[in-house]
Formats: C-alpha cells, structure tokens, sequence
C-alpha cells in the first residue's frame, strides 16, 4: 500500500523532470534555430593570426602532408594541424556540416568536394574569398567555375579529375580502326569490328559506373551534357525532361538491351569497372585518371598493360562532355585566425606546391601549364587528354540540395536502366521530383 | 550487446518483505545510476521525440543563400511517414525490416542450435571449432559487408563456383537472399554459443537417465536439451530479433543505399538525417523503437523469454526433476 503510493509519487516526479526537460530544449532550439543570419557578405575582412586547422579526407600518398610540413616549418606561430576525417566521402559531408551547424570553430580551412561547394557557400558555411585572392587566370576554368558561387569566389580549386575513355588499342588496331571514337555510333561501329575477332570473344564493348551511387549521377549528366543537353537551367531550374536528356537516357537503356552494355555493368563501381578493363573483359571503359597506374602495372596484375590508350568521351554527335570531380579548399565561416587560413590556401594550392606534390601524387593539379609540361607529361601520359576533357567539362548540378538532387537522379536513372520504367516516364519523373526538391 | 546474459545466477530475495526504511536507502543508493541511465537515455529518446515534431524549412533568398528555420509541425511528419506520397518507401522499408528479420533469425536459430549440438560432444579439436566459430562474430559487419560484396559480385566467387551469371549486388530477390546469407554467416554463431553455453549447465545423470529409458538421441534432443536450454534460446533470439530490426550497415556496404529491395527503416532514418532532415529523421526512429518495443513485447508475453532473469530459479528446480524423468514439458 505504501509502496505503491511511493511508485505513484515517483512516477509524477519523473513525468515533471521530463517536462522540464522537454521545455529546457525548446528553449535551447529555440535560439538556436534562426540560421542565415545578416546580410550576403560582400567581402568581409579576413582577420586574426594564430593556429588553424586542416579539416581533409586522408591522403595515403603523403603528398599533402608534405605540404603542411613545408607551411609550419616557416610559420612556427601559425601552426597547421591536420584533423582527419573518413576516408568516406559522406561522412566527411556530414562532420563537416554539424561543425558548421553548432558553430564550432575546431575547424578552419576545409577540403570540400566540388559538389558540396555550393551547399556550403549557400548555407554560408564558408566564407568568400577576396577578389584578387587567386590567379584565376592560370587556373583551368572550369575548376574556377566549380569553386564559385553566386557570382562569388568561395574557394580554392585544389586538385581537378575529369572522364577519361579507355580503350584496347591492341585490339582496335587489329580491327582495323585506327581513331579513338567521337561519337557514340563510333563507338558501336568499332565495337562491331573488335568483337568480331576471334580475340575478342567473350568480350563486351562499354561500361561505366552504373551501379546506384553517385558514379550513376556523373555518368548520366556526362550522357546529357554530351547529348547537348543539361539538367538545369542558366537560373537553375530542373530541366530534364527534353528529348537530349531522352537520348542520353535511351543510350544507357538501349545500351543494356542491345548487350552493348553488359548486364552487370549495372553492379559497376569504379573499381568493379576497372577490374573487368584490367582483366581485359571490356573494349571501352569510362574512368576517372586515377587508374591509369593500376592498368599500367608490369608485375602481371593487369592483363591491358601497354594494350590500351585513353581519350576524351564520346558524345551524340561529336566529343562528349565530361563532368568535373576534384576538390576545392575553403575557410570555415566560425573559425578564428581567418587571415592565416587564406594565406595557408594559397600557399597550399599554389603553384608551387602543386607541382611538389605531382612528386607523389597523381592527382592532376589545377594549372593548365602543368598538362603541357614533358617531364609531368612523360611520367603522367594521360594529362594532354585529361586537359582536353577539362576544358569542356560541365560542373555537375551546381544546387544548394545536391544530396537530394543526386538522390532523385540516381532513383530514375537505376529504374530506366533497370527497365522498371520506361526512359519516358523516368525523366518525366525526374523533372517532377527535381521541382519538387529545387522549388 | 555482445556480453549478454546468460540465465543469470543472481538470487533476488523474492518473498521477503522489505521495510519503507529499506527501500529508501535502495533508492537512494541506485539514484547515481538513476541518474545516467536518465541522462544518456531518457534526456536523448525525450529530445527525439521532440525534435521529430519540428520540420527544417529552408528557402533562398534572392541573392540565393539559404534562409532556414525550424518550423513546428506537430505530427506532419509521422503523417508523411505513413500516408504522404513517399509513404510507399516506408511501408516497403517496414516490410523488408520484418522480413529480414524473421528470415535470417529463424534460419540462424536452426544453424546456431546445430552448431551448440556439435560444439557439445567431446572430440579432438573441439576448443579450435568453438574459437573458429566466433571469428564472422568478431568481424566488424561493416568489413564483413565489404567481404560478402566481394564474395558476391558479378565475377565473384558465388557465381564462378555455381556457373551462374546472377546479379546479387544489384536490385531484387537475390540482393535480399545475398543479404541474408552475410547476416546468417555473421550471428549464426552468438546464438551457437549461448545455446552451448546453456547446454553445458545441463547435468550429464539426466541424459544418462534417458539413455537407461532406452531414448533415442533424437528423443533426447527433443525432451531433454531443448527444453533445458529453452530460456538461453529465448533470450538469444530475443536479443537477435532486437538487433536485427536495426539492421543499417550490412544491406548498406553490402547492396548500396537507396536500393528499394533491400532499405530498412535504419537507412531511411541515416538517409534523413544526411539531408539535414532532422525531424523526418528522429520520426523514423521513434517509428522503429516503438516498433522494435511492440516485436519485443509480444515476444516475451507469447514464448515467455525470461530476460530478467526473476523466475530463473523457479523453472529450472521445476525443470530438473521432470526431465530426470525423461519426460518433456
């Protein structure tokens, strides 16, 4: 009896601390919740010296530590210090956005993927970047274009990749077709002839990056863009249900119908791609540059050693039109000692340190002279054409909801190529949740 | 998770009435522990269910920078959840949560049983087989979906050794059936080892009873062993179905998100919150506890699975003399 009056007034007891403390968060989200804040920023002073740090996904090839050492070995009061993050590109996204979002300042200068940039700038998670900040002339454009938002610099391109067609050239030579494909009809005609051959038998003639992530969205704007299409419009808004994004879209589709595309292509990764190249089971890859070493390895890993050649994608009616990936490097909006972070930013992405890390890195640098270099040239054979690529690449959407945008995309995409729907209905779709996402 | 508890031996003293004066030292003595437990669960589950009634709304403004708020929104998002128009994502996310589980954990309590079975019987090498057996539990599942994507790819080695061109990583019944496979793999052995480990309380004079009877080693499985490790079984199971209702990373490293065939409601509440959607987001997982709670309720009120262990005492002193008889319960 008493024990039972005793639960009871326990009960209340806990049921008011759990008021309370529901009132206390509202109280705290409350303040909290009025996000943006003051006017759009023409400019502000970047100002304070001292310690900063360099938020980054890893680099295993140490190229990017050198360059930190080269900085704090000259600046011993201004110290940077590298916080890693995963090496998994959502993750990163996500520590870097709750960073931003409680305000915190363990953060200063940020290695941002090209298509975050605009998110950030647009939530004003980044500061922008004085005018003259940058040599931007020396810069390939399209990397200037991908750090830039709302007519504003908001950071540093660090290093570029674009897409890259690899070929068998063995296999094509003994074909009979002697020129890379332009278009994608080349493409199926000298598919034709290599698979003819009686060496070429078991092979199939394309892949990409088809499975259901980001790879999927970068493989089927390239397919827009080189249709002579685009998924937005010059004032952004979603517009994908035209008959060039019908042609990219029938191109992937008729592709997997006709077994121009293998059937599992529609599993591929970039890696999974790469190893059915390398194990000589594709005549045609798309890919980044970064696997140009794994497929030119002598130690018996790669069977396409010296058989094969890269060059830009094809397209519709002439060369396709690549998307941009790479990163870019900018400054936290709530860090402190902004002005050593923008110095620290130009030191690391000048061109001096650029060139220092081609040593170790085969990421491809943001100054167009490098591509023309020959000793770069000599030991990365692929620049010239990765150059060629670059300069007519398209950003990918450059919207403040990529997340859900990319989401959206690869959603329609993998039911056409699926054959859940018909490429039809799947844009129509498209366009519709894309609206929905973007208005 | 992985320390749980076997029939636990500790005595509570049942039957003796305590004195007001006693239960308020109690209290007060657990009010440390009280207060953690009222910290790092009730305060984050309070602010969840909270949070879950707000919505961000974001716009642009015209020089196109965001201008965002939360808005309160009351129950707008569980009704987004069950009736708006990405409801079909949901309901299909619910059903491949429920399937998953009571697939892989019915499957995984026949192989585990089986695995106890043969674990128990002396035989050189047997302290080799039980370390061996706990290795897939010991792999981070995160890996070991890196390991059965591996395994399963489209020149991998499932379809080499079967001859088949199958898609398992791709969309449908065999990404579900791939799935499942990597988490049977991967729990089989938890439920072996707490089932062994139930099996060796067992004393030796009963089976020796039975076989005097003239039973059989089926018989005996059945009258004898099953019952006897019926309460480690229940509770192993029991914790299982718990954390396979969870299930985020293997269907996520293994098949990819945004796979329709494979999405538990985990990875639409990961997804939410990746979009900085926070209260869509604390409304999916209060969906989940709250639907993880009614699976665990129903579970223990049906099958009586003891996991506090109270009547522990009881059922085994009523259990030892029914089966030195040979006779089930």
């Amino acid at each position: 009896m008493r024990q039972g009056r005793q639960k009871r007034r326990l009960i209340v007891g806990a049921a008011l601390l759990a008021t309370a403390t529901m009132s206390l968060t509202a109280c705290a989200s409350g303040s909290g919740s009025t996000g943006g804040g003051s006017t759009p920023a023409a400019t502000e002073e970047l100002s304070g010296r001292g310690p900063i740090t360099y938020v980054s996904s890893p680099d295993a090839s140490g190229a990017a530590q050198t360059s930190v050492d080269a900085w704090n070995a000259e600046h011993p009061d201004e110290q940077v210090t590298w916080v890693e993050l995963p090496l998994d590109a959502d993750q990163q996204r996500q520590q870097m956005v709750q960073n931003a979002q409680i305000k915190g300042d363990a953060y200063t200068v940020l290695n941002l993927d090209v298509v975050w940039t605009s998110e950030f700038a647009a939530n004003r998670w980044i500061v922008p970047l004085p005018e003259d900040a940058l040599p931007t002339d020396e810069l390939i454009p399209a990397t200037v274009d991908a750090a830039t938002y709302a007519d504003q610099l908001f950071a540093a391109p660090y290093y570029t990749d674009g897409a890259l067609l690899y070929s068998r050239t063995d296999l094509l030579t003994a074909a009979g077709v002697t020129e890379a494909p332009e278009t994608w009809a080349d493409l199926q005609a000298a598919c034709d002839k290599v698979l003819a051959l009686p060496e070429a038998a078991g092979m199939s003639c394309y892949a990409g990056q088809f499975d259901k992530n980001e790879g999927l969205t970068v493989n089927f704007s390239e397919a827009v863009a080189s249709a002579g299409g685009s998924l937005f419009t010059e004032d952004g808004q979603p517009d994908v249900d035209t008959p060039e994004a019908l042609t990219a879209l029938e191109f992937l589709v008729d592709g997997f119908d006709s077994g121009m595309i293998p059937q599992d292509a529609i599993t591929f990764q970039e890696e999974q791609g790469r190893q059915a190249f390398q194990e000589g089971k594709l005549v045609f890859l798309r890919n980044w540059p970064y696997i140009f070493n794994a497929l030119s390895k002598t130690d018996g890993s790669s069977a396409v050693a010296g058989k094969f050649g890269v060059s830009p994608i094809p397209g519709e009616d002439g060369p396709g039109v690549s998307t941009l990936g790479g990163r870019n490097i900018a400054i936290s909006s709530f860090a402190e000692n902004k002005a050593t972070a923008l110095e620290f930013i130009q030191f690391f992405t000048g061109q001096e340190q650029e060139e220092s890390r081609l040593e170790l890195s085969s990421r491809a640098p943001v100054y167009g002279s490098f591509f023309e270099d020959e000793a770069v040239v000599a030991k990365y054979p692929y620049l010239p054409t990765l150059l060629s690529s670059l300069e007519n690449a398209a950003p990918r959407p450059k919207v403040v909801q990529y997340g859900e945008t990319t989401a959206a995309i690869q959603d329609e995409v993998y039911s056409a190529i699926s054959g859940d729907k018909s490429p039809e209905d799947a844009l129509a779709d498209l366009q519709a949740s894309l609206e929905e996402i973007v208005g | 998770m992985t320390a749980a508890p076997i029939v636990p031996t500790l005595k509570t003293p049942r039957g003796r009435s305590t004195t007001p004066n006693e239960g308020r030292t109690a209290s007060l003595l657990l009010s440390p522990t009280f207060l953690v437990l009222a910290l790092v669960i009730l305060y984050p589950l309070l602010s969840a269910v909270y949070q879950s009634l707000f919505s961000a709304e974001s716009g642009l403004d015209e020089q196109g920078f965001v201008v965002e708020g939360d808005v309160f929104v009351g129950l707008r998002n569980y009704l987004d959840i069950f009736a708006g128009s990405e409801s079909g994502r949901f309901y299909n996310a619910l059903w491949n949560t429920s399937f998953f589980t009571f697939v892989s954990v019915a499957l995984e309590t026949v192989i585990g049983v089986a695995f106890a079975v043969a674990m128990n019987r002396a035989f050189r090498g047997r302290g080799f087989l039980r370390a061996a057996v706990l290795v897939p539990w010991a792999i981070p599942t995160a890996v070991s979906g890196l390991l059965w994507r591996w395994v399963f790819q489209s020149n991998g080695i499932v379809n080499t050794l079967t001859g088949t061109q199958v898609l398992w990583t791709a969309e449908g019944f065999a990404s579900q059936v791939a799935v499942i496979t990597a988490e049977v793999w991967k729990t089989a052995p938890f439920i072996g080892l707490l089932v062994l480990a139930g099996m060796q309380i067992i004393p030796e004079e009963v089976y020796e009873a039975a076989k005097l009877d003239g039973a059989n080693a089926w018989k005996q499985f059945w009258s004898i062993t099953l019952p006897m490790v019926r309460p480690a079984l229940l509770v192993a199971v029991l914790f299982r179905m718990l954390d396979s209702l969870r299930m985020f990373d293997l269907p996520f490293v293994l098949i990819g998100p945004r796979k329709e065939s494979v999405e538990t409601l985990s990875i639409l509440a990961w997804e939410s919150s990746n979009q900085l959607e926070y209260g869509t987001a604390s409304a999916f997982s209060i969906i989940l506890l709250l639907y993880v709670a009614a699976i665990a309720f129903v579970f223990i009120k049906l099958l009586g699975a003891d996991v506090v262990g109270s009547g522990a005492e009881r059922k085994q002193r009523k259990a030892r003399p029914a089966a030195a008889k040979g006779v089930s319960r």
